[in-house]
């Protein structure tokens, strides 16, 4: 199939960008969207231009890295699916593809459709951990959890910390991302622990970081790869209020 | 000889490591401030070491080549993670699980270092659900368990089909607790060029900052690689696209030992090659072979039909079906370790029996699952495996079986280490994939998460700290001494000659014509000739490649074909080495097949009395041959044998 | 304020702004219900009634002032929610995204506004006559009261009001779509059974009162 992409190029963070066209020739329907760009990459450095650079790593959806914001819609139209893992077949012959980067103040452009999100790493930091050292730990059968709570735990934990929620977010607000990791912790009983210091500290660090407001429009978990629900963000806000309703003073 | 001394401890077998951290030397509390740790690597090995080390006080810098530490490629990995914990009664243990994996990699790893591995294997399982990971639980509460090939005891936790992702954001977490303390500190997107020695000990590393080009020096006291395989020089691999072998052959070169380099695990279950685009494999966990049965078309004229598509897999009748697994190996089928199976599909693939339209497929096949325990069950177990299959060859596996063949998937050599994981250089370790480990020849499913934190938080902070203890001494290593300054020179040098070659073929043109004759020659079958067919053909790409390779751009920019060129031009060299370890070791054992050395019936044959050594490879100069080293391999505790999954 | 209103965190806001939302929407109903007395009777009596029961009963004077407090609470937070929200952006995407699950919550700021200018002429309308103002009085059997009814019947007589109030209440009818369903989700209050009850519960209960509210414009101007 023969494509027409319109793909943001931007030289670094300090410069502006702008939408280049670029023309594909000949891509089959059975590659994958970023081996399409491999291919327009290849004929880009041996013409001698600047090839364009995207994140992307494992390509097969888990590490989270690519990150295009493709027909208006953060990883493409298909649902439940990070960009590597969709493929030329989900367009039509002749379309034109508009590819932008993720657009959020708290991550910056690095170049073309390369943003940093270091900004989740720093939201992590603020308590998304159960502070333990390795060793001395007990037994791992000797808290016995339940079923139903490890599987809430485990969809949360699915998160894979794209930023798609972000991107997707009209008010690019992390709300989606920062209650998966404090929805994980809050129903096992190994976060309950900290439970409050680290609801506190987590969204406290998410709104210095820049992030908007949730306005439940719900289009986070509309477009999450992972399909975390946005009953998470209900979880986050009651763990809120109550670790704000309930403080008593230790001396 | 003296360098290979793998330092192993007195004492029988189940004390050696507790006799170790009796005896070992420690750093007292006020002294870890002052020594400085590097961590190359923030995978399962690199994360979990980091924050065990920031925990005790040391002082951490950890490089990553990603935005993020948990971007990592143990994030992929499926299945689960191995555990003597016993907890299914189904009579387990920790000589169990250390048996099971000396004999999963042929007996070609060393007894104490797996001995210690599953030892502690049960401490990972503990600190993983203590951080809350969430591992499969039952009904009850308790920790849920499934069996994967090369076992026949169910050892397996898992969390979904996302163990190494959950595993990782464990240590991932720990990380970011540490780097909030401040004892940690986390340099991302940091790509290693050079290792720095001085007075022959290592202190500090060139690494490259991928955003703004600029090349940086980093000094400390001990330094810890913990940078993965090198599984992608065979260019289509289900590793990561930056996973890559550069540090290591940065080490070799600088006089660290390469281990047993041929060592490839090529994995069963991966989804087939499709097309010439194609940048990377994807595996499917081996856990689908608790379920799916494998097969091919019993007889050619089948196999002719489906390849040229005129007929489905589902019109072919039961008593048509090959289900060679089964039929080849009774007690383990399906369930047979992953290079047993590989060479198996390869085998009937080779002689027309293969499916698909390039007849590079074998069958997996889910429908007797289906039939016994309902679409359910099945979609409970490997609900996501499935819909990835679907997204990626637009088939329905509920409905028809799905298409598998073997693909590179991790490599059991790597850098030498001895017990301590040290390198042959003083002040080195290596951890994780990226040393020689304990894997043998053939690493057993769910046992690389096991071992990467089994490194990571528990035998790295005990040897590293060792190693530490006469360093105290040592003030803080000066990046201005004349070492750095020769190291980043020549990471300089090697940079400019990529850019000053200006030619017309680009970095990943080479690397899939390097990966082909990877595949061809030095994959899941090898032999004689065509290794030293190999060794040439290789040594004329690399030629070629400093010839006509084209890097755009310049140093100071993202400029990610220079990074792939840098990797590259290191595989060129790392391939040659891999085909030279093949060409000498004249037996077939684990991942490692010698087609001149098998059986009557086609399996691996090991010759005990002239290979049972570790090969450690020396680097003696530019194009010159490399130095072989052997390391003997003592078994004291157990016997010998023709591994035998019959 | 000790601290300003930005630095509240977002969840806070989030929650004061759906607790003042579900009180007046809780002001609406009570409203609806008084306005809908005055198509009783033809001699507005029963609204007459209640309307000089609300002016006089000391607990709705002090409420009155709560009502008050809540409309600017909710105002001035939705503006500072929203200015954060677009600072969030700087750079808006060539190709705008379509996905979401609750469509009216992408315009609460225009609905609000919109709703905000209509409530400034209702006021000027109604309230500040009513309080300030000299409004006729009307004797019926039960005694004398000011015959606010009338003034609402006059103004429904001019065309290019009732259009106007009409498309400002169907405004009000999709702020509160959103908003009713959403109050929940911000208190936290999300589980598997109820929610999607809550989001139909909350999207008939902005129908029938926005029926509600534009039937007696109508009903007034077409007899």
């Amino acid at each position: 199939m023969d494509l027409t992409l319109k793909i943001w190029r931007q030289p670094d963070a300090s410069q502006k960008g702008r939408f280049v066209d670029y023309q594909v020739q000949n891509i089959s329907a059975d590659a994958s969207f970023l081996e399409m760009l491999d291919i327009l990459n290849e004929r880009l450095v041996i013409e001698g231009e600047d090839p364009v650079a995207f994140d992307h790593d494992c390509r097969e959806g888990i590490c989270g890295a690519c990150s295009l914001y493709i027909n208006g819609r953060p990883h493409g139209p298909d649902k439940g699916i990070t960009t590597c893992q969709m493929h030329m077949r989900r367009f039509k012959d002749g379309e034109t593809i508009v590819i932008e980067p993720w657009r959020a103040r708290p991550f910056p452009v690095i170049k073309d459709l390369m943003v940093d999100r270091t900004a989740f790493d720093e939201i992590i930091r603020a308590g998304g951990y159960v502070s333990i050292n390795t060793g001395g730990v007990p037994d791992a059968n000797a808290i016995p959890i339940p079923k139903r709570d490890a599987d809430t735990a485990m969809d949360a934990a699915s998160c894979i910390g794209c930023g798609a929620c972000v991107a997707a977010c009209k008010n690019a607000s992390a709300m989606l991302f920062v209650s998966a990791k404090v929805s994980q912790f809050a129903v096992l009983p190994q976060g309950k622990v900290e439970a409050r210091e680290r609801v506190q500290n987590m969204v406290a660090k998410m709104d210095e970081l820049g992030f908007g407001n949730c306005t439940n429009t719900y289009a986070c978990e509309a477009e999450c790869p992972k399909e975390i629900s946005v009953s998470h963000i209900a979880r986050m806000n009651r763990e809120f209020l109550s670790s704000k309703v309930v403080s008593e003073k230790t001396k | 000889m003296d360098k290979l001394a793998a330092k192993i401890p007195q004492g029988p077998l189940d004390l050696k490591w507790t006799n170790y951290k009796a005896h070992q030397n420690l750093v007292n509390p006020s002294n870890k401030r002052k020594l400085d740790i590097i961590v190359v690597g923030t995978g399962l090995a690199g994360a979990s070491a980091a924050a065990s080390f920031g925990e005790l006080g040391f002082n951490v810098k950890v490089f990553g080549i990603h935005d993020s530490p948990r971007r990592a490629h143990s994030i992929a990995a499926q299945g689960g993670i191995n555990a003597a914990k016993n907890y299914t009664n189904d009579g387990d243990s920790i000589y169990r699980l250390f048996y099971d994996t000396i004999k999963g990699g042929d007996y070609r790893a060393r007894e104490a270092n797996v001995y210690r591995l599953a030892e502690v294997s049960n401490n990972i399982i503990d600190q993983c659900v203590a951080q809350g990971v969430p591992f499969a639980r039952e009904y009850g509460g308790l920790l849920d368990n499934r069996s994967f090939g090369g076992a026949q005891v169910s050892r397996t936790f898992y969390a979904r089909g996302q163990t190494g992702q959950q595993l990782l954001l464990g240590a991932y977490s720990a990380l970011s607790k540490e780097i909030a303390k401040g004892s940690v500190k986390m340099f991302t997107r940091r790509e290693m060029l050079e290792l720095v020695i001085v007075d022959g000990r290592a202190r500090g590393i060139i690494v490259r900052d991928l955003i703004s080009g600029k090349i940086e020096r980093h000094s400390a006291h001990a330094v810890v690689l913990a940078t993965g395989g090198y599984g992608n020089v065979f260019f289509l691999s289900t590793n990561a696209m930056a996973s890559n072998g550069s540090a290591a052959w940065k080490v070799y070169k600088k006089g660290a030992f390469f281990g047993n380099p041929s060592f490839t695990q090529i994995h069963p279950t991966c989804i087939p090659v499709h097309g010439d685009y194609q940048s990377k494999l994807t595996l499917m966990s081996e856990s689908l072979r608790n379920d799916g049965r494998i097969w091919v078309p019993k007889f050619k004229e089948d196999a002719e039909k489906i390849q040229k598509g005129t007929i489905k897999p589902t019109a072919i009748a039961e008593d048509r079906r090959d289900y060679y697994l089964e039929r080849r190996y009774p007690a383990f089928g399906n369930l047979v370790p992953r290079d047993v199976a590989s060479r198996a599909a390869k085998e009937r693939c080779d002689a027309g029996f293969g499916v698909g339209s390039t007849g590079l497929a074998v069958y997996l096949d889910f429908k007797d699952a289906i039939n016994r325990l309902g679409k359910h069950v099945i979609e409970a177990r490997y609900g996501n495996l499935f819909q990835m299959y679907e997204k990626i060859v637009d088939e329905n596996p509920y409905e028809t079986p799905m298409m598998i063949y073997p693909a590179v998937h991790y490599t059991m050599g790597g850098i030498w280490v001895d017990y301590e994981l040290q390198t042959t250089i003083p002040g080195l370790f290596a951890a994780g994939e990226a040393n020689f480990s304990d894997h043998g020849a053939n690493r057993l499913g769910a046992s690389a998460l096991m071992q990467g934190l089994s490194d990571g938080y528990f035998v790295l902070p005990y040897t590293v700290q060792n190693y530490l203890a006469d360093q105290i001494g040592v003030s803080r290593i000066d990046t201005d001494l004349p070492e750095f300054e020769k190291a980043e020179k020549e990471a300089r040098a090697t940079i400019d000659k990529l850019f000053s070659v200006k030619g017309t073929e680009t970095v990943d043109s080479f690397h899939r014509r390097l990966g082909l004759i990877m595949w061809d020659f030095v994959g899941m079958a090898r032999n004689g000739e065509n290794l030293t067919k190999a060794i040439e053909q290789i040594q004329e790409l690399r030629v070629e490649f400093w010839k006509n390779v084209k890097v755009p751009g310049n140093n100071e920019m993202v400029n990610p074909e220079l990074e792939k060129a840098i990797r590259v031009a290191d595989y060129m060299e790392l391939g040659e080495l891999m085909a030279r370890d093949a060409l000498i070791r004249e037996e077939s054992c684990g991942g490692h097949f010698r087609e001149e050395y098998q059986t009557e019936e086609g399996e691996a044959l090991r010759d005990d009395k002239k290979f049972n050594f570790v090969a450690a490879w020396e680097y003696t100069g530019e194009n010159k041959e490399p130095k072989l080293n052997k390391e003997p391999l003592e078994f004291e505790f157990i016997e010998v044998k023709q591994r035998n999954y019959k | 304020m000790s601290k300003s209103a930005f630095s509240y965190s977002s969840i806070a806001k989030k929650i004061v702004m759906s607790l003042a939302g579900l009180f007046l929407t809780s002001f609406l109903v009570v409203h609806l219900i008084i306005n809908l007395l005055i198509l009783f009777d033809d001699s507005r009596e029963l609204f007459n009634q209640a309307a000089h029961f609300m002016a006089t009963n000391a607990l709705i004077q002090v409420f009155q002032y709560v009502l008050f407090f809540g409309f600017i609470l909710h105002i001035i937070l939705g503006l500072i929610l929203q200015i954060q929200n677009w600072v969030a952006r700087p750079i808006r995407y060539e190709k705008k995204g379509f996905s979401e699950l609750s469509y009216f919550s992408k315009f609460m700021i225009h609905t609000g506004a919109i709703i905000f200018i209509f409530l400034i002429i209702h006021f000027v309308n109604f309230f500040i006559k009513a309080k300030f103002g000299h409004i006729e009085p009307i004797t019926y059997a039960s005694g004398t009261y000011e015959d606010l009814g009338l003034l609402i019947v006059k103004l429904f007589e001019d065309g290019g009001y009732v259009i106007f109030y009409v498309i400002s209440i169907l405004l009000l009818g999709f702020h509160l779509d959103h908003g009713f369903q959403s109050a929940f989700q911000s208190l936290g209050l999300n589980h598997s059974r109820y929610t999607p009850f809550i989001k139909a519960f909350g999207t008939i209960f902005s129908i029938a009162l926005t029926l509600g509210f534009i039937t007696i414009p109508l009903v007034i101007y077409f007899s």
